[in-house]
């Protein structure tokens, strides 16, 4: 595809049958405190992102 | 079906349902914005009809790229229907099925789910007095008992434990108030928990919410070893820091805790932690605090808009939200630049693992706030969360009897995404879940309500952070 870059994304649809194991943090453990959202929590039965290649910190929070 | 949006310099199409990226070109970026209305059938397509289709979006877009073909236009569209053939563009979401039928669920999402974490609010006292606390007028003027004794973490302790079912790992979150005002039974606690853990498959993950005042080589060595992730209170320029967080009878606080917790950071070495500070009215120019913290050697960054009760003077309104968008656009940029140059840093609004993210479980149960997680008074009683705590209607429980309050059970354990006829068909529902329950209450009265000023300035995080991600 000349005009359209997809980038690497991790399947929702595919982790509605790999999902759901319940051993992820609750999100409000985190740094918010005052208006949480899921998203940028890790799940813990996947590999982290490679830090060299996203620029994200996965370690623990 | 898709969000499209132009930021940064790029053209970002998200699929919301199967939460794919696609990067693009201006044309293709047209091309996909006016496939859905143009085309008459359902994909895939014949060769014949994909051909008629693009001709009629050629003339369509002709205007704006004259110099684009209709072999160029054909060409994007064989790319569009091989990736909704992939389940990565316009693709449906079902999931509003999946969970009337039982595959989502499994003891998460929408249902009596089993409690993972417990917010202790060890101590209901302050040795600061910040003008935006939530607490203030809450439990600070109330008689009620102000430092939770041993005996009531223990039961604590044991209330989740016995209500955790499968969850193997349980959060503890020891805040406040200042947790450090109550400091012996945060560590005897961590002890009787260890003790728990060798009489259980469970294991304890823990987190310390401080100002910072009270950090002393007790705490930073017991911290390290013992917690998991440590949230230091601090709201960036020594200006807009003082002005906000000051030690009772006056004074700010900058000066005195910035020194303690670069000490704790430096020798938590690979340990979490998490700068965390809220920006008010006073300073909407937000990401220069942020810029500041992070200039003063501190990786791991949250700044949180400061919620308040209405015509609070350091509240937000709707006026304020074009500049609060627009700090978050700077901030973008600006860390972008920094990374480039190795000096980058995390925000954590703008954190998103692509690849690693929470399932879609996960995102449809959301933070838990009610079902999963709930908060501990220093007297035992329970609450949804700890921004709850304090307002009777929505007293839980406590930690002997448990949970009693079964209606308020049932209501935070149906409320999502899909109960919300807004959130259903957002763009960003598998990003915030609905929202803050909390911030829907104080706002709307109602934890069912929409907090419309949040979502706008989430969805703002959420495409810079995916902008981010996009090289």
């Amino acid at each position: 595809m000349q005009r359209i870059v997809t980038i690497k994304t991790r399947s929702l649809s595919k982790s509605l049958i790999d999902g759901g194991c319940g051993q992820c943090q609750t999100s409000c453990q985190s740094a918010c405190k005052t208006s949480c959202g899921v998203a940028n929590q890790r799940c813990e039965n996947t590999k982290p992102a490679d830090i060299s290649k996203t620029g994200l910190q996965t370690k623990a929070r | 079906m898709i969000h499209a949006y132009k930021l940064g310099g790029r053209n970002i199409i998200l699929d919301i349902a199967s939460g794919a990226v696609h990067s693009v070109d201006d044309a293709a970026y047209d091309v996909i914005c006016v496939y859905e209305d143009m085309r008459e059938h359902e994909p895939p397509a014949g060769s014949g009809e994909l051909k008629t289709l693009a001709k009629r979006i050629t003339r369509h877009i002709e205007k704006k790229h004259p110099k684009l073909s209709e072999q160029d236009v054909l060409m994007i569209l064989v790319d569009i229907e091989l990736l909704i053939s992939k389940g990565e563009l316009f693709t449906k979401d079902s999931f509003s099925d999946a969970l009337d039928g039982g595959k989502i669920g499994g003891g998460m999402a929408n249902s009596f789910a089993p409690i993972k974490a417990l917010c202790l609010n060890v101590a209901h006292t302050c040795n600061m007095s910040c003008a935006y606390c939530f607490a203030k007028g809450g439990f600070e003027n109330s008689t009620e008992q102000k430092l939770m004794p041993q005996e009531t973490a223990n039961k604590a302790l044991e209330f989740l434990v016995s209500n955790s079912g499968g969850r193997k790992t349980l959060d503890i979150d020891f805040f406040g108030g200042e947790p450090l005002l109550n400091w012996q039974v945060c560590k005897d606690t961590v002890a009787y928990a260890r003790r728990l853990e060798k009489e259980t498959d469970k294991k304890f993950r823990f987190t310390l919410t401080t100002n910072g005042l009270l950090i002393d080589d007790d705490v930073i060595s017991f911290a390290n070893r013992e917690f998991h992730n440590v949230v230091f209170s601090l709201d960036g320029r020594p200006d807009i820091h003082d002005k906000m967080r000051t030690v009772p009878g006056g004074g700010g606080s900058y000066g005195e805790i910035l020194p303690k917790i670069k000490k704790f950071v430096k020798e938590r070495r690979e340990k979490g932690y998490y700068i965390r500070g809220t920006f008010t009215k006073e300073n909407i120019d937000f990401s220069n605090d942020i810029l500041h913290i992070a200039d003063i050697g501190f990786g791991e960054i949250s700044l949180e808009p400061v919620v308040t009760k209405h015509k609070n003077p350091l509240g937000f309104t709707m006026d304020d939200l074009t500049g609060l968008l627009g700090e978050y656009d700077k901030l973008a940029l600006e860390m972008q630049r920094r990374k480039a140059i190795d000096k980058g840093f995390n925000f954590y609004h703008f954190m998103l693992d692509l690849t690693s993210g929470p399932c879609i479980h996960k995102r449809i149960a959301g933070c838990g706030v009610g079902t999963e997680y709930l908060a501990v008074t220093p007297n035992g009683e329970l609450y949804p969360c700890h921004q709850f705590i304090g307002d009777d209607k929505m007293k839980m429980g406590d930690v002997w009897q448990g949970v009693t309050n079964r209606k308020l059970l049932s209501e935070f354990a149906v409320c999502g995404i899909y109960s919300k006829e807004e959130c259903s068909c957002c763009w960003a529902r598998f990003y915030c879940s609905g929202g803050c329950a909390a911030n829907a209450y104080h706002d709307t009265g109602s934890i069912s309500g929409i907090y419309k000023f949040g979502c706008e300035l989430f969805k703002r995080r959420i495409e810079n952070a995916i902008m981010l991600q996009v090289p």
